[in-house]
């Protein structure tokens, strides 16, 4: 399992569903949704959150910039209770 | 491994990655859905939030789909007549010198209208930095033949394809301005993948960093794609572009420092 875990936010007004994130997810996160935003665009989603890494491939290809990813460490199981201690 | 992070827990401002640039305005975009220019945009504004010139860039906006680009980047850009980008750029440049310039242009307005200016601007050498965004077809008017369009492609007005016997051969306008003494900096990029993205975004720099540097102009031609113009999907699009106009143009740096690099 990949060191990080990432997550992404799409501002879903913004989104025109054109799928370029969907093709440059190296772990095949990303889905379009079947709900519609007010434009009437299928806007892109997590589908399988658990993968994400955090790279940012989908943010930096997304032309309209609406992505915004964030990252943080998995914490293995020695090292979480050395931080409760 | 431990795997209870929820998406809560994750999106924090302290485990952000990457946002949208705030040289970027929070207006959407008028582009198609797929349109590189979007990507284009925010790579430019990137660079210049990376260089920390927000308030020493002045951009000339073209005449094409990119006439609207003062929209969306929080700069000094100036609007420019069909074609003349680069004749205002070297104006604006010559008055005042400490600014970065750059023009932003299609192949409509940059291979076919203002051939000479273009041709001229590089000749002279101007400290400017050109972006010229080759998608091959003229994308704002309805997708009619550009000089750029490959031979055999379908547009509005070549609807059996690009007959070159009757409308001749398309132009390499970058291999062109290439062999001119004025270009310090020629390269030709895409941004229709992650790798790419960030190849542009090297080389937008360092157009940038050229004009720091007095060094002479730089031109950066990015493929992009026209899906509305192509008719196809975004993604058919992208993949279209790379296996019809990366053999006609291939991405990759063509001018380095003033001397041509040979195609080994």
């Amino acid at each position: 399992m990949a060191k990080f875990k990432g997550s992404i936010v799409v501002d879903k007004e913004k989104c025109k569903g054109c799928e370029v994130c969907v093709v440059a997810c190296p772990t095949n996160v990303i889905g379009l949704s079947r709900e519609v935003n007010g434009k009437g665009f299928h806007i892109a989603f997590m589908e399988n959150p658990d993968a994400c890494t955090g790279c940012a491939n989908c943010a930096i290809v997304c032309p309209d910039g609406v992505i915004t990813v964030y990252k943080k460490e998995r914490l293995s199981s020695e090292k979480k209770i050395k931080e409760q201690k | 491994m431990n795997d209870n992070l929820s998406n809560a827990d994750i999106v924090k401002c302290e485990n952000l990655v990457y946002k949208r640039s705030p040289v970027m305005t929070d207006n959407v975009m008028h582009y198609c859905p797929g349109c590189g220019h979007g990507t284009a945009h925010q790579i430019i504004a990137e660079v210049i939030e990376e260089m920390d010139i927000q308030a020493e860039t002045i951009g000339i906006t073209p005449v094409g789909c990119a006439v609207l680009m003062y929209n969306y980047l929080d700069i000094d850009m100036q609007e420019a007549a069909h074609g003349r980008a680069p004749a205002l750029a070297t104006a604006v440049k010559r008055l005042m010198p400490e600014k970065y310039v750059f023009t932003y242009q299609g192949d409509g307005d940059l291979a076919a209208i203002g051939t000479a200016e273009t041709i001229h601007a590089c000749n002279r050498g101007e400290n400017i930095a050109i972006f010229f965004i080759n998608n091959g077809i003229y994308g704002m008017t309805g997708g009619q033949m550009a000089p750029t369009t490959l031979p055999n492609m379908r547009s509005s007005t070549s609807p059996y394809g690009r007959d070159v016997e009757m409308m001749g051969n398309p132009l390499r306008i970058t291999e062109l301005v290439a062999q001119l003494p004025g270009t310090y900096y020629v390269t030709r990029q895409a941004v229709h993948t992650p790798t790419y993205v960030r190849k542009t975004k090297k080389a937008v720099r360092r157009a940038f960093e050229n004009q720091k540097l007095k060094k002479g102009l730089s031109l950066v031609e990015i493929v992009s794609n026209c899906n509305s113009g192509w008719k196809m999907s975004p993604v058919q699009a992208n993949k279209w572009m790379v296996d019809n106009m990366f053999p006609f143009y291939p991405p990759g740096d063509i001018k380095l420092e003033g001397k041509m690099l040979s195609k080994d």
